[in-house]
């Protein structure tokens, strides 16, 4: 299974697998990482699963979808490597993907 | 003091549902939402979103779901108190107390919570020191736009809140449009016209960067903003507003007394009480083993909250299940003639 790193505010690194299909999202919920809400439960609606990714990570992502940079826009400190990572889909391509969860989410 | 069989807190389309459910079976209700308009989330976070999971409908939007919805609570006269958010709930003997932030209070045996995800609350602006000068310099929302004649506003933002102000705003004031990218997701039309206001020097425009502090005493006298690049520009300015839409906060419903669990409340599955005695929770708030957080599990929560209500809202009566159907009693409440 792939595994993806988040990296907390706090600077602790947890390293989880999460299984293909899965958003990245689902993979911090899943194993109660802090720091991702996911109010809207994945339907890109409320900017409140943001991270940052790892720049040499950046073109490997699919692309984003119309919509999610709107989204960014009223995330907490947006910056050109942020993501929702509800439209990250994980599969074996993204294995070993870093992202970086913000000091908070509103 | 307003008296009620049960008070709602949330007009999405749980809360709607479950006020229905409750007009049927005979009971009264009312219903509090912290946001000025009916619908909650379906009407704030997706009114052009397609959804295609609600039974019978095979697609319908966030906006025509809830024009529905309010279609059917038409025959009943239910009183709805928008953009009050409910601070307190206490216990009186048999009854709850119930109190808003605008001081109106209620007194019920039944609350029935169908909050969402808590109530909307604005986005605000990251530096710390922001608080400080919230509804004195710098704002969320514009209540008065006089205070503005003459005077320095930076607006934040790129959906047609910031556009729509700043349009307005230059027409009596010296308006700076700050916001973290060159595209805008405001309309075609308002977009044109910032963009002509622009031009001819009316409104000045300034992409790509992002608020890092404010300063002043005790009013706002200016703000550095950084780019993406790295640099960063004081702005001198008499106010500030910050347009990010809306974010949902659990808010006081934490202080109630109830199990709460990352922003979810346990409830049983027969009448989707909490811990507290007729105080009950449904739609995408409440947390079960197995719950779905879609539209369609708010609704069956819903109906069968409402039961539960009637023990304690009518506590020598026996609740009779009926058929919309076949019942003359529903009928007669709905206004239905039945032959």
């Amino acid at each position: 299974m792939p595994k993806i790193t988040y990296i907390t505010h706090d600077k602790k690194s947890h390293t989880v697998e999460v299984q293909n299909g899965l958003t990245v999202m689902e993979g911090a919920v899943q194993n109660d990482i802090p720091g991702i809400d996911a109010d809207c439960g994945g339907g890109m609606a409320c900017a409140t699963c943001h991270v940052y990714v790892k720049e040499d990570w950046l073109n490997k992502l699919p692309i984003k979808e119309d919509g999610e940079e709107d989204m960014l826009d009223m995330a907490f400190e947006p910056k050109t490597n942020s993501r929702l990572s509800c439209q990250l889909t994980v599969s074996t391509e993204l294995d070993g993907l870093i992202v970086d969860i913000p000091s908070k989410q509103t | 003091m307003i008296k009620t069989d049960t008070l709602i807190i949330g007009a999405g389309p749980t809360g709607l549902f479950t006020a229905h459910q409750l007009k049927l079976i005979g009971l009264d209700c009312e219903v509090v939402d912290n946001l000025d308009k009916i619908g909650g989330q379906c009407i704030e976070l997706y009114p052009d979103k397609p959804i295609y999971d609600i039974p019978a409908v095979p697609e319908c939007t966030g906006e025509e779901l809830t024009n529905n919805l309010i279609k059917q609570l038409k025959p009943f006269n239910i009183k709805f108190h928008l953009g009050e958010r409910v601070d307190e709930v206490k216990k009186d003997n048999d009854n709850w107390i119930v109190k808003t932030n605008n001081g109106k209070s209620f007194s019920t045996p039944n609350v029935i919570i169908a909050g969402g995800v808590g109530s909307f609350e604005p986005r605000k602006f990251s530096p710390k020191e922001c608080e400080k000068f919230e509804n004195k310099s710098l704002f969320y929302s514009v209540k008065d736009k006089k205070v503005f004649d003459g005077k320095t506003v930076t607006i934040f933002g790129g959906g047609d809140s910031a556009l729509d102000w700043a349009v307005e705003l230059s027409k009596i004031a010296k308006v700076n449009l700050v916001h973290r990218r060159d595209e805008f997701r405001g309309a075609d039309a308002t977009l044109n016209k910032v963009k002509e206001l622009t031009s001819a020097g009316k409104i000045n425009l300034l992409t790509k960067y992002q608020l890092v502090s404010v300063s002043g005493s005790n009013k706002i006298e200016s703000i550095d903003i950084k780019s993406d690049d790295g640099g960063t520009k004081n702005l001198k300015t008499d106010y500030v507003l910050g347009f990010f839409g809306l974010i949902m906060q659990l808010g006081p419903i934490a202080n109630w007394g109830l199990n709460i669990d990352k922003k979810t409340i346990e409830v049983d599955t027969e009448k989707f009480e909490t811990n507290q005695k007729g105080i009950y929770a449904v739609g995408d708030i409440c947390k079960y083993p197995g719950k779905l957080k879609l539209i369609l599990s708010g609704f069956h929560e819903g109906a069968l909250a409402a039961r539960a209500c009637f023990k304690l809202a009518r506590p020598n009566e026996k609740y009779r299940f009926e058929f919309t159907t076949s019942s003359k009693t529903i009928k007669d409440r709905l206004g239905i003639k039945s032959d």
